[in-house]
């Protein structure tokens, strides 16, 4: 498969004992749903195809995106965006400094970035937000700027750690459908980790049990 | 994609290779001086300093030193003013926090006793000193009503012959660094479920607190205490100002002997200061016996079951808290002694207060305190932001590396606040001679490395540490190289525990004194230096200038560390705990 995200025989092993092993073809627009208990490795699954796997855990088996085998690059060269069951936004950076960081760095000048951090914040609802504190935000806003500030980076592919968990039942929802169809239109394959079976009903793919 | 890839990896070791050599030249700046010393001490001790011209290996210094008169009081006093402060520090320590922790009384304390941490042991000393002295407040305010003097008594309060003075100072100067170590230790030993499971067993506060979180605590306060019993048994500034005159503790005999002009005391020297090693490593080993027997005696005291009267614990709690109340008022009235005395016109015992306020003594010593002033700010500055970049260096790149900081590691850092100063910066001083090195300011800043590192690393690895990874893999999966992610990200971040950690640093090397006496060679006056040097002289409004202007100095940075992240982050509410 030329396009998409490709785990060809990953395997995970902790000091000699296998924690997970996952063969799977996530083609763009799809989406790919692991689950089991907490402790059955799903965040070290995720670390390891964000290239953070701690250095104690030993990896087989390869990463390969779009065609190109990423397996032994760094984080920052994959291309590769994550979100977690935190919003993660700086807490030092105002909203717009949030979106500016993840932008790239091809969209040059002020007035462009800032033009193209204002259109983001519009396309979800959050006209004018830019210079608001990111802590002053409710739950649905900051998951709604997280999501924007992936986009920005223009990634390959999108993997959720658990990201709706920490949400009410009723924002989960929309939030869920918000950034399913979002990363649909954007063509990126999708990799989700959660212990919650409406995430997996709601996602409509492969569902992988560990 | 293969050069990407190769880039990639060139990237990683180039930018790891930098960062990688961070921790071994910590090491070699932080332990070099100290392993070179001792061994710059051992040689001369044992006959051989070619300086002198002395080559022939013979124990003639210690035959020389045991001559000396005064030997047997002067390692008594070393072992009993050591022994003495840390056992009363950490009794008392214990007893704040078993009888309180967790209540409004306990948060009160901790904010009376942290700021003592940042005051320069020398300017607490002096302030002490101020209060019982036989002129002192103390006895100016039970005078003549009470006590029937009107001239000050000649009593030997200060610099008695037991040297309770000196232990009293030492003690209020450790309680906050113990109390601070303390509660960093609690969490891990889960104390506030221990003792909920103990009290609902029937234990009071403080007898359930010692049998359930003190053995966990302890085991992780191990280090601090052995620094602190170290500290206590070889302290020189202190000990000057008020420890016992004839003998002196050992380290302060040492010192002398040092800067005596007849150079061959310097072979006598060597051996006092190997000797005071000696007992230092004699007491460690004594204090580990002692954990044995505590230990075992304590097993069995929890196998009985007994509650103990809730009275004793009652009882304990009182003391606890007048103790803390205590160490903390004697610090700050000695503070505020000596402001009053360094704008004090005629002050006849047995006033209270001076007759009159003058800026006189401000006026006739301020020019000259600039000086010292200039020199102190320097050295502290300069020594802190090495300190600063080497200990964020060293943790990035553990970071980087994945590695989990080891207990070898901890000891490491905890070495140079172990061997007492006196056995190993001779040795500096020594082997710098030899070299043909002067002594000077970049000498006086890299000895004050030794000591300043230590603390920055212990203050600043937990917070870093603690730092949420995760931020680091959301930067990075955005595109952001690990350069990036360090200064946008990371250092932002934890901009209060940076600035805290240099403030540690700064007021650190503040108070030093050995190191800037003996590897500047006396021709770098800070201070500190100064201070002491003013104390054999007595004139308490010149000390008074000295010692508040060393305090001030310490104390400046910590208000900018307060001060700096909640001016940055006015608008950012997300970090108010950052």
């Amino acid at each position: 498969m030329d396009n998409g995200l490709c785990l060809q025989n990953l395997a995970i092993s902790l000091r000699g004992r296998e924690l997970v092993r996952l063969n799977a073809d996530i083609p763009p627009g799809q989406i790919l749903t692991v689950m089991g208990p907490s402790g059955s490795g799903k965040s070290t699954l995720l670390a390891a195809i964000t290239g953070t796997l701690p250095r104690e855990f030993s990896l087989a088996g390869r990463v390969v995106l779009d065609g190109e085998d990423v397996t032994r690059l760094a984080t920052e060269r994959r291309r590769i965006g994550i979100l977690f069951q935190d919003d993660m936004l700086f807490p030092h950076l105002s909203v717009g400094a949030n979106l500016a960081f993840g932008l790239k760095a091809d969209i040059r000048g002020q007035q462009a970035r800032r033009a193209a951090v204002d259109a983001a914040l519009a396309d979800v609802g959050l006209a004018g937000f830019a210079d608001r504190d990111p802590a002053t935000l409710s739950g649905g806003q900051k998951a709604r700027v997280s999501l924007m500030r992936v986009l920005l980076a223009e990634p390959r592919a999108l993997l959720l750690d658990e990201a709706f968990s920490k949400l009410d039942a009723e924002l989960r929802a929309h939030v869920r459908r918000l950034v399913f169809d979002t990363a649909a239109s954007n063509g990126l394959p999708v990799l989700q980790v959660t212990h919650d079976e409406a995430d997996a009903q709601d996602a409509g793919g492969v569902v992988h049990r560990l | 994609m293969d050069r990407a890839l190769r880039r990639g990896a060139v990237n990683v070791s180039g930018v790891g290779g930098l960062l990688g050599r961070a921790p071994a030249l910590t090491l070699v700046l932080m332990l070099g001086p100290v392993i070179a010393g001792v061994l710059g001490t051992v040689l001369p001790s044992l006959g051989y300093l070619p300086a002198l011209g002395e080559h022939d290996l013979s124990l003639d210094a210690y035959a020389d030193l045991l001559d000396w008169p005064g030997l047997p009081r002067a390692i008594g006093l070393s072992i009993m003013t050591g022994i003495l402060a840390t056992g009363l520090s950490l009794t008392l320590v214990c007893l704040i926090v078993a009888g309180w922790h967790g209540t409004g009384v306990f948060r009160r304390l901790e904010r009376a006793l942290s700021p003592l941490l940042s005051v320069p042991h020398a300017a607490a000393a002096f302030g002490l000193a101020f209060l019982i002295a036989p002129s002192g407040w103390i006895a100016r305010a039970m005078s003549p009503w009470a006590t029937g003097w009107d001239r000050p008594p000649d009593l030997l309060i200060l610099q008695d012959p037991l040297g309770l003075s000196l232990v009293a100072g030492l003690v209020a100067k450790e309680i906050p660094f113990l109390l601070l170590m303390t509660l960093a230790a609690l969490p891990q030993a889960q104390s506030g479920r221990a003792l909920l499971i103990a009290r609902t067993l029937g234990y009071g506060r403080v007898g359930g607190w010692f049998r359930t979180v003190f053995p966990t605590v302890y085991r992780q306060i191990r280090l601090p205490v052995y620094a602190v019993l170290a500290f206590s048994m070889s302290v020189v500034d202190v000990a000057i100002i008020l420890g016992p005159n004839t003998p002196p503790p050992l380290s302060v005999q040492v010192v002398r002997w040092m800067n005596d002009p007849d150079l061959t005391l310097r072979l006598r020297a060597a051996a006092g200061a190997c000797l005071q090693l000696a007992l230092v490593l004699g007491a460690l080993g004594f204090w580990r016996l002692g954990e044995y027997v505590v230990a075992r005696i304590g097993r069995a005291w929890i196998a009985r079951g007994q509650r103990g009267p809730r009275l004793v614990g009652l009882a304990l709690r009182g003391f606890a808290v007048i103790a803390a109340v205590v160490s903390s008022v004697a610090v700050f009235a000695g503070l505020a002694g000596m402001l009053v005395w360094s704008f004090a016109g005629l002050w006849r015992f047995p006033d209270a207060l001076p007759q009159a306020f003058t800026l006189r003594s401000w006026a006739r010593n301020g020019p000259g305190i600039l000086d010292p002033l200039g020199e102190t700010l320097l050295i502290g500055t300069i020594t802190t932001l090495i300190a600063i970049c080497l200990t964020v260096a060293c943790l990035e790149s553990e970071h980087r590396h994945g590695q989990r900081p080891g207990a070898r590691a901890l000891w490491l850092l905890y070495l140079p606040l172990i061997v007492p100063q006196v056995a190993f910066l001779g040795g500096v001083q020594t082997l710098a001679i030899g070299m043909g090195l002067d002594g000077g300011r970049g000498a006086v800043i890299s000895a004050h490395l030794v000591f300043v590192l230590p603390y920055v690393f212990l203050s600043l690895a937990d917070p870093w540490r603690a730092w949420d990874t995760r931020n680091d893999t959301v930067a990075r999966a955005l595109g952001a190289s690990r350069m990036r992610v360090l200064w946008a990200i990371r250092l932002p971040m934890l901009l209060r525990p940076v600035l805290t950690a240099a403030a540690v640093g700064f007021a650190v090397s503040v108070g030093q004194y050995l190191p800037t006496l003996l590897i500047g060679a006396g021709r770098v006056p800070t201070l500190t230096t100064e201070a002491i040097a003013l104390s054999s002289g007595g004139d308490r409004r010149v000390i008074g200038i000295y010692a508040l202007a060393q305090t001030a100095v310490a104390f400046a940075p910590f208000g900018l560390a307060l001060l700096l992240p909640r001016l940055a982050w006015r608008n950012r509410k997300g970090m108010e705990n950052g």
